[in-house]
C-alpha cells in the first residue's frame, strides 16, 4: 500500500502567521513546575532565598527519562510548592533578565558529548508531547532517516512557522553537530504545503548544509504531524504499535527543539524561554509572543492586548489535541506552543446524540481504526474485542471526534480503553 | 469572570451533525417529491403529508411515552416518513399511510433504541411489510399528467415502456421511484455533499445493468430500462445507503451494492415478484455485521515486523 495515511480537513485559522512576534515585559512573578516533560520530573536543588539568574540550573533529573530545569528570569526564588505529582518553583523578578555567568558554549567533540549537550539544554519535544529529545539521540543504532518535524498540522499554532522563518541558524547548526556526532542516514524536513514562506526559508537553509537532506512538501492534512503519520508519509515505514520510532531507524524531531539544541550548541544559553501563539476569538489581538517559562498565561494575553469578551475555555496547544485549564494564570510551560483562548461561541460543541453508524470515523482515521466499535466494545467492558478492534494503535489525535455528526466522546474512550487494557494487565507483547 | 470549561479533546468540530445531514438527504429528496406530484397529482402530495406527519408523531409519542429524551429535532423520523411514501402508490387508502409509518417508526426503529440502532431500513421494511399486508401496494398508481393505460408496474407489463418516460417518470409506480431523472439529480447532491460515497449506488446499478444486458441478450436499451424502472435508483441513491444498515468500509460497500443488485436482478427474472429492491436490501442489511467484519482494514503498526 503506497497511499498517504487518511487524516481530515481542518480551519487553519493561522492568521498570527504573518504578525510581528511580540516579546513580553518582564513578568514580575514565574512559577515553573517540575513536571514540564514525560518520564519523571525534576528535582528542585534550589532552596528559597536563592539569587538566580536567566539559565541559573534550579531543577536537576529525576531519572533517565526525564530533563533538568532552569531559571527564566533573574530573582529570587520566593517559594517552592510541594505537590503530589510535582513541585512548583516560584521566582520573583528584579525585573533585570540578567543571565547567569557560567553560561558558555559547550565543547561538543563526540556522541557522549554531543547527548550531554542536548540533555543540559533542557530541551524536551516542543511539537507537544514533552519527551526528553536527548533520550531519542542516545544509543549506537544507526539513524537512516532524521525527520525535522515542520508539518505544524493543529489549527490556530504558527509558533514553529516563527522558528522555520526566524531561527534557520539554529535548525542549522543543530542538524549539523548532530550528524557530525551521530550516525545519520539522511534528513527529511517535513512541512505542510500552506506555509509557503516557510517552505522556502527551509529549502535556503538545506541548500547549506553538506548533507543528504531534503525538504518534503506534504498536503496540509491533519494529523500530517502525528509522528508516527509523518514517518510513514515520508518513509513509508510503519512503526508497530507499542515501539519508538528508532526501531525502525527513524528519529523525529520538531523544528524548534532542534532550534532549541542550536541555540545551545552555540551559546550555551538553556531553554529558558518559549514562542508562544496567543489566539482565540476571546483575545483582542492574536499575536505570537515570546515569553519566559512559567509566566501566566493572563499576562501573554495583556500583552496581546487583552480580552475582547469573556473566555470560555482556555487550551494549552491546538484545538485538536491540546489541554484545557481552569485558570487563567496558570503558568506557560517548556512544552506550551499556543495558548488558545475560545469565547462562548468558539467553545460550543454539538450536542452528543446517539451514534449513526455513518462509518467516518472509521474512514478518516489515519490508523484505519474503527472508533465507533471500540466504543461500542469499551461501553461493554470486553476487553477481548478492544484487542481485536488494536486500541493501542491510537494516538489520540482527535480527527474521529471532529467529524462524528453525533459528537461522541470517540477520542476520551479510547484513552480510557487503553487505561482499562492496561489495568487489565492483559496487554501482552504489542497487542 | 465567570469559570472555566474544562473538557476533553478535541476542541472543534466539523460542524456537520446529524440534523445536519438529515437536512440534506430532505433536501435531495425535494425533486424526487416534487416530481412525484406533478406526475401523479394531488393525491400524492397528501399521502406524502400524512405518512411525514404521522412519522414524526409516532416517534415524538414514543419518546413522549417512555419518557426518552425527545429526537424528533435530529430530522431522521422527517427522512424516514418522506422515505417510506415516495415508496408508496399515490391511490393508497391514507389510513394504510398510517400504518405503515407506525410500522417503520414505532416497530423498526423506536422498539430496537431510536436512530443508530435498527438493524434494518424502516422505510424498506415498512414497504415490504405494507407489499403484503395490503393489496393495495401491488396495483400501484397511474400517472395523472398523461393519458396512458399503464399495467400495474413497468416491470410486469409485457412491453416496458419507452426509455425516455421511464427517464422522466411518467409510468406507473410509486410516488418517488418514477422519475429517474430527479432521482438522480438528488443522488448528485448527496455524492457532492458527501453524505455518501459512490461505492453502494454505482455497485448496485452497474450490477442490474450487467446483469440485464447479459439476460436481454446483450441489448443495451432493455438493460437499461431495468435500471430506470422500478426501485432501482431510489433504492441505490436513497435506500441501500442508509448509514445505520449499510457497511462502513470500501470493501464492504463495493459488496454490499453488488450483493443488492444480485438479489434484485434475480427476483426480478426468476422470482415470483415484478420488483426485488426493497426485498434485496432488507436482506443486504441483515448481513451488513458479516460484512462489516469480513471487509476489517488492518490496523497500522499491527501484524508488522517487530510486532508479532
Amino acid at each position: 500500500m503506497a497511499f498517504s495515511l487518511h487524516g481530515v480537513h481542518v480551519p487553519h485559522r493561522k492568521n498570527t502567521a504573518t504578525k510581528p512576534v511580540l516579546t513580553l515585559d518582564t513578568p514580575k512573578m514565574v512559577t515553573i513546575p517540575t513536571n514540564m516533560n514525560i518520564g519523571a520530573p525534576a528535582k528542585p536543588i534550589v532552596k528559597v532565598g536563592d539569587l538566580v539568574k536567566i539559565g541559573t540550573k534550579i531543577a536537576e533529573v529525576g531519572g533517565y527519562v526525564s530533563s533538568p530545569i532552569f531559571a527564566s528570569v533573574s530573582g529570587k526564588v520566593s517559594k517552592i510548592l510541594e505537590g503530589e505529582k510535582c513541585s512548583k518553583i516560584v521566582i520573583e523578578s528584579d525585573g533585570l533578565m540578567e543571565y547567569d555567568e557560567s553560561i558558555k558554549a559547550p565543547v561538543i567533540d563526540s556522541k557522549e558529548s554531543l547527548i550531554n549537550a542536548i540533555k543540559e539544554s533542557g530541551v524536551v519535544g516542543l511539537g507537544g508531547a514533552g519527551f526528553p529529545t536527548f533520550v531519542k539521540f542516545d544509543g549506537d543504532k544507526k539513524i537512516d532517516e532524521l525527520i525535522v518535524n515542520c508539518a505544524e498540522c493543529e489549527p490556530y499554532i504558527t509558533s514553529d512557522s516563527y522558528t522555520m522563518r526566524e531561527r534557520t541558524d539554529d535548525i542549522k547548526v543543530a542538524l549539523e553537530t548532530i550528524v557530525k556526532y551521530r550516525e545519520v542516514g539522511k534528513i527529511i524536513i517535513g512541512i505542510e504545503s500552506n506555509k509557503k514562506a516557510e517552505i522556502l526559508s527551509m529549502k535556503k537553509m538545506a541548500d547549506q548544509i553538506d548533507f543528504d537532506i531534503e525538504v518534503r512538501v506534504l498536503p496540509s492534512v491533519y494529523p500530517q504531524g502525528g509522528e508516527k503519520v509523518l514517518i510513514y508519509n515520508t518513509t513509508r515505514k510503519e512503526v508497530p504499535v507499542g515501539k519508538l520510532p528508532i526501531d525502525v531507524g527513524v528519529v523525529v524531531v520538531n523544528c524548534t527543539t532542534l532550534a532549541v539544541i542550536g541555540e545551545y550548541i552555540k551559546t550555551g544559553k538553556p531553554l529558558t524561554s518559549k514562542c508562544v501563539t496567543v489566539a482565540g476569538g476571546a483575545v483582542k489581538d492574536p499575536h505570537n509572543v515570546i515569553a519566559p517559562i512559567g509566566t501566566p498565561v493572563s499576562e501573554l494575553i495583556d500583552a496581546c492586548g487583552g480580552l475582547v469578551t469573556e473566555p470560555k475555555k482556555v487550551i494549552y496547544g491546538g484545538p485538536m489535541m491540546g489541554v484545557t485549564v481552569a485558570d487563567i494564570n496558570e503558568p506557560i510551560l517548556k512544552n506550551s506552543n499556543a495558548v488558545l483562548v475560545l469565547d462562548k461561541k468558539e467553545a460550543k460543541m454539538p450536542k452528543t446524540t446517539n451514534c449513526i453508524r455513518c462509518g467516518r470515523c472509521a474512514t478518516v482515521c489515519p490508523f484505519r481504526l474503527i472508533p465507533a466499535a471500540i466504543q461500542h466494545a469499551y461501553e461493554k467492558k470486553d476487553v477481548e474485542k478492544l484487542k481485536v478492534f488494536s486500541v493501542n494503535a491510537c494516538m489520540e489525535c482527535g480527527t474521529c471526534n471532529y467529524v462524528c455528526p453525533a459528537n461522541r466522546q470517540l477520542v476520551q474512550t479510547n484513552k480510557l480503553a487503553k487505561a482499562l487494557l492496561k489495568e487489565e494487565g492483559k496487554e501482552e507483547g504489542n497487542e | 469572570m465567570s469559570k472555566l470549561t474544562v473538557s476533553v479533546s478535541p476542541h472543534i468540530h466539523s460542524g456537520r451533525t446529524t440534523t445536519k445531514i438529515m437536512l440534506d438527504v430532505i433536501i435531495a429528496l425535494l425533486p424526487a417529491t416534487i416530481a412525484g406530484v406533478v406526475i401523479f397529482g394531488l393525491r400524492a402530495l397528501l399521502v406524502i403529508g400524512v405518512t411525514v406527519g404521522a412519522s414524526v408523531g409516532f416517534e415524538a409519542l414514543f419518546n413522549l411515552i417512555v419518557k426518552r429524551k425527545q429526537t424528533i429535532g435530529d430530522l431522521s423520523a422527517i427522512v424516514t416518513g418522506l422515505l417510506l411514501a415516495l415508496n408508496l402508490p399515490a391511490n393508497i387508502p391514507i389510513w394504510q399511510c398510517v400504518i405503515g409509518a407506525l410500522f417503520a417508526i414505532i416497530i423498526v426503529k423506536c422498539l430496537f433504541g431510536g436512530l443508530g440502532y435498527n438493524p434494518v431500513n424502516p422505510a424498506i421494511t415498512a414497504r415490504v411489510f405494507m407489499l403484503i399486508a395490503f393489496g393495495s401496494m401491488a396495483k400501484g398508481a397511474f400517472p395523472t399528467i398523461v393519458d396512458t393505460v399503464a399495467t400495474s408496474t413497468p416491470l410486469s407489463a409485457e412491453t416496458m415502456p419507452k426509455l425516455l418516460d421511464l427517464f422522466l417518470g411518467v409510468h406507473g409506480g410509486a410516488i418517488g421511484e418514477t422519475c429517474a431523472l430527479a432521482l438522480l439529480v438528488g443522488g448528485i447532491y448527496l455524492l457532492v455533499r458527501r453524505v455518501i460515497s459512490w461505492e453502494i449506488p454505482v455497485s448496485f446499478i452497474l450490477t442490474v445493468f450487467v446483469f440485464a444486458f447479459f439476460k436481454e441478450g446483450f441489448d443495451f436499451t432493455l438493460a437499461l430500462s431495468q435500471v430506470l424502472a422500478g426501485g432501482v435508483m431510489i433504492g441505490a441513491f436513497f435506500m441501500a445507503t442508509d448509514y445505520v444498515t449499510s457497511p462502513s468500509t470500501l470493501f464492504g460497500k463495493l459488496i454490499f451494492g453488488v450483493l443488492i443488485g444480485l438479489i434484485t436482478s434475480l427476483i426480478r427474472y426468476f422470482g415470483s415478484y415484478p420488483e426485488g429492491v426493497s426485498f434485496a436490501i432488507l436482506f443486504a442489511n441483515i448481513l451488513v455485521p458479516y460484512i462489516n467484519v469480513w471487509t476489517r482494514r488492518r490496523v497500522f503498526g499491527t501484524g508488522v515486523k517487530g510486532n508479532e
